[in-house]
């Protein structure tokens, strides 16, 4: 028994300890406290709502969202802005529909059932636009980054001048979090760039913090759900094997043999 | 099948058992003499059914929302992820299942090298497992496939390409295995239809497994035959049903933290990002249960060479019931024997781990020597200690060594761990 759950445990930490040895790159990134972490972990709704201003304000111009629709910032677990402010949200982009009874492609204001709106018609646009590099689809990102929510946190913060000996090319830029350090996006984030309706003060640190915490949920939408649903299921479960155990040692205790 | 004659009791059970004898084997499985002295290590093979249904059941719900082209399969993913009602739940079980499948084989694995469980009359149920296993990996490496992300993408990439190696005909197996010229749709639809009919061959031979098992009934740690039944035996229900339900809790509660609480951590960041057959990630690297055997094949220079060393790797597990040269089963009573088990142990983590690394400098040597090591163990060490080493007097049976009875003190010793 005692063997049972070493093994198990030592296998958690070689697992873990592998996977960490995959990811980690030689730079510390910037920590901060992540509201979504932990067995209760839940998203800050005001941090989500003011994320979502920093996307639509400042990354959406280039990064589109094209597995997100208008109608998940109502649902719950998400920013959960009001149904008549996520349909005034989706009303004020333009959305391409058609064709119409005349054969022809016209746009109309966004419905809440409308993907969000993405900044290029294809790849190619958006290559062209942005001096041959492909703005990534912002949907599942953080999820696609090895340092997940720290790493977009910190690379938002990162950029700095290229230490001495460092030559870049023109449209490129240094940032000490990236792979490799040299990044085509330039630095988006300055002191105050948007105006938070809400009163808080838009550093850039606030605002990284706000973006991030926006784009994890824009990856994981159900979060909250599977936090909750995990500690109930974890909680029965463990009520059950001590059930179990104890009716485990009635039965064996028919026989001499120890279980 | 069963030791003793059994009558269903009413006149319809004995009017139906008499076409068709269902009640009598639902009577041998409840009888089943298995010796009392089995540890947890035995509940793994109850866990694994456990998996192998869990896999089913997911993953059958996941191939009614999944689309298995390669323009739509990524999105229809991330579709079950949002739209699917509980879509996330079903694909994040799905995902950890795997790896909790292969976690729990791998140890079902060694228990079996451990108490040698391989050994006649076991070889049949050993070979078994071990088909078992490799149609595991083609299943967990095709399943892979399916997200079509980038580490889907070019792990299918290298893993096919690995046949090229064949002299003359590799080209072309290649292409035919790709319908194609490169990893494509063709390869995407093929895979899915493979990934879908696996796990029935799976699941046949995990039946045969069983019955090969019922036949000369449960090895167990002291690896001595038990006459059946005897005081040496208790009935499958309810001692040990009770007691692999246990284990299956304790199990599916490391399960659920992986699947609430950490879901993407087994898996690679970059197959979140859409296959793309012009971008090649920085590293590419297998599953964690598959590492150990890419070690093996990056440690061989030559391409065909390393090839016949990761399939030899598996396929000399087939012939360890005749490598293993010694009469005694357990490692309890191998005293040399159960250190060189450790360092094979050690050796595989170890092989685990240079091969999520670059295959250069420090890792690619440490990766030459374990893989050296590895078949060594078999080749070797196995053979020769069956004939060289001195065992320890082994119990008449099994009641005399879980009473402690026998004046050996090693056994006395020893009673704690076969206890448990």
């Amino acid at each position: 028994m005692k063997n049972f759950l070493k093994l198990i445990f030592l296998i958690i930490i070689f697992i873990g300890f592998q996977n960490n040895s995959n990811t980690a790159e030689k730079v510390e990134y910037l920590k901060t406290d992540w509201s979504f972490k932990g067995l209760f972990g839940k998203f800050d709704r005001a941090a989500l709502q003011r994320g979502y201003q920093v996307y639509t304000e400042v990354c959406s111009s280039c990064h589109s969202m094209k597995y997100l629709s208008y109608r998940n910032l109502a649902e719950k677990g998400g920013p959960e802005f009001s149904e008549a402010q996520t349909k005034a949200i989706a009303a004020s982009f333009e959305v391409k529909d058609g064709p119409n009874a005349d054969g022809d492609m016209f746009t109309r204001p966004g419905k809440l059932s409308d993907k969000f709106v993405m900044p290029y018609e294809n790849v190619k646009a958006a290559q062209a636009a942005n001096g041959g590099a492909y703005p990534p689809d912002m949907s599942v990102l953080v999820k696609a980054r090895g340092g997940g929510v720290d790493y977009i946190y910190s690379l938002l913060q990162g950029y700095e001048d290229p230490p001495p000996g460092v030559t870049l090319d023109d449209g490129v830029y240094y940032n000490k979090y990236m792979y490799g350090n040299k990044i085509k996006m330039a630095n988006q984030l300055s002191d105050g760039l948007v105006e938070y309706s809400d009163g808080t003060n838009a550093t850039v640190e606030q605002m990284s913090k706000d973006v991030t915490t926006f784009l994890m949920w824009a990856a994981e939408p159900h979060l909250e759900a599977r936090h909750q649903m995990g500690f109930k299921a974890i909680v029965y479960l463990i009520i059950l094997t001590i059930l179990v155990y104890f009716s485990m040692k009635r039965i064996w205790s028919r026989i001499e043999t120890k279980v | 099948m069963s030791d003793h004659e059994y009558t269903p009791k009413s006149k319809f059970g004995k009017w139906f058992n008499d076409r068709l004898p269902l009640l009598t084997l639902a009577n041998h499985l409840t009888d089943y003499p298995t010796p009392k002295n089995l540890n947890y290590w035995w509940t793994f093979g109850g866990i694994l059914t456990f998996c192998l249904i869990t896999q089913i059941v997911t993953g059958l719900v996941l191939a009614m929302h999944y689309i298995a082209h390669a323009d739509m399969a990524f999105d229809s993913v991330e579709h079950i992820m949002r739209d699917v009602n509980y879509g996330w739940l079903i694909r994040y079980i799905h995902a950890n299942g795997a790896s909790m499948f292969f976690l729990a084989v791998y140890i079902h694995i060694f228990r079996s090298l451990f108490y040698g469980s391989y050994k006649a009359p076991r070889e049949i149920i050993w070979i078994i497992g071990i088909i078992i296993y490799l149609l595991m990996m083609a299943a967990a490496f095709m399943g892979y496939v399916l997200p079509w992300g980038q580490m889907s993408f070019w792990g299918a990439t290298v893993i096919t390409n690995l046949f090229s190696a064949i002299p003359l005909v590799g080209e072309g197996i290649v292409t035919w295995l790709w319908g194609g010229y490169s990893v494509d749709n063709p390869t995407l639809t093929r895979f899915f239809t493979l990934h879908y009919l696996i796990p029935f061959l799976i699941l046949g031979l995990v039946v045969l497994h069983i019955w090969a098992l019922h036949v000369p009934g449960n090895n167990n740690p002291v690896g001595i035959d038990v006459k059946k039944p005897s005081k040496d035996t208790v009935p499958f229900h309810p001692y040990i049903v009770i007691k692999d339900g246990f284990a299956l809790l304790m199990f599916m509660i490391v399960f659920a933290f992986f699947v609430f609480y950490s879901p993407n951590i087994l898996g690679h960041a970059d197959n979140y990002i859409e296959a793309d057959p012009l971008v090649t990630p920085a590293h590419i690297v297998p599953e964690w249960y598959l590492l150990p055997f890419y070690a093996i094949l990056r440690s061989v220079p030559d391409k065909l060479l390393g090839v016949v060393a990761m399939l030899s790797a598996i396929l000399i597990l087939a012939a360890l019931p005749w490598l293993d040269t010694s009469k005694i089963r357990s490692a309890v009573f191998r005293p040399l024997y159960k250190q060189f088990y450790w360092i094979l142990v050690a050796d595989v983590l170890i092989l685990g781990y240079v091969g999520a690394m670059p295959a250069e400098g420090l890792y690619l040597l440490i990766a030459r020597v374990a893989t050296a090591y590895y078949f060594l163990h078999f080749l070797v060490v196995l053979p020769v200690l069956g004939l060289k080493e001195r065992t320890l007097p082994v119990p008449l049976s099994i009641t005399e060594s879980v009473l402690g009875g026998s004046p050996n003190p090693a056994i006395a010793k020893n009673k704690e761990s076969l206890n448990n």
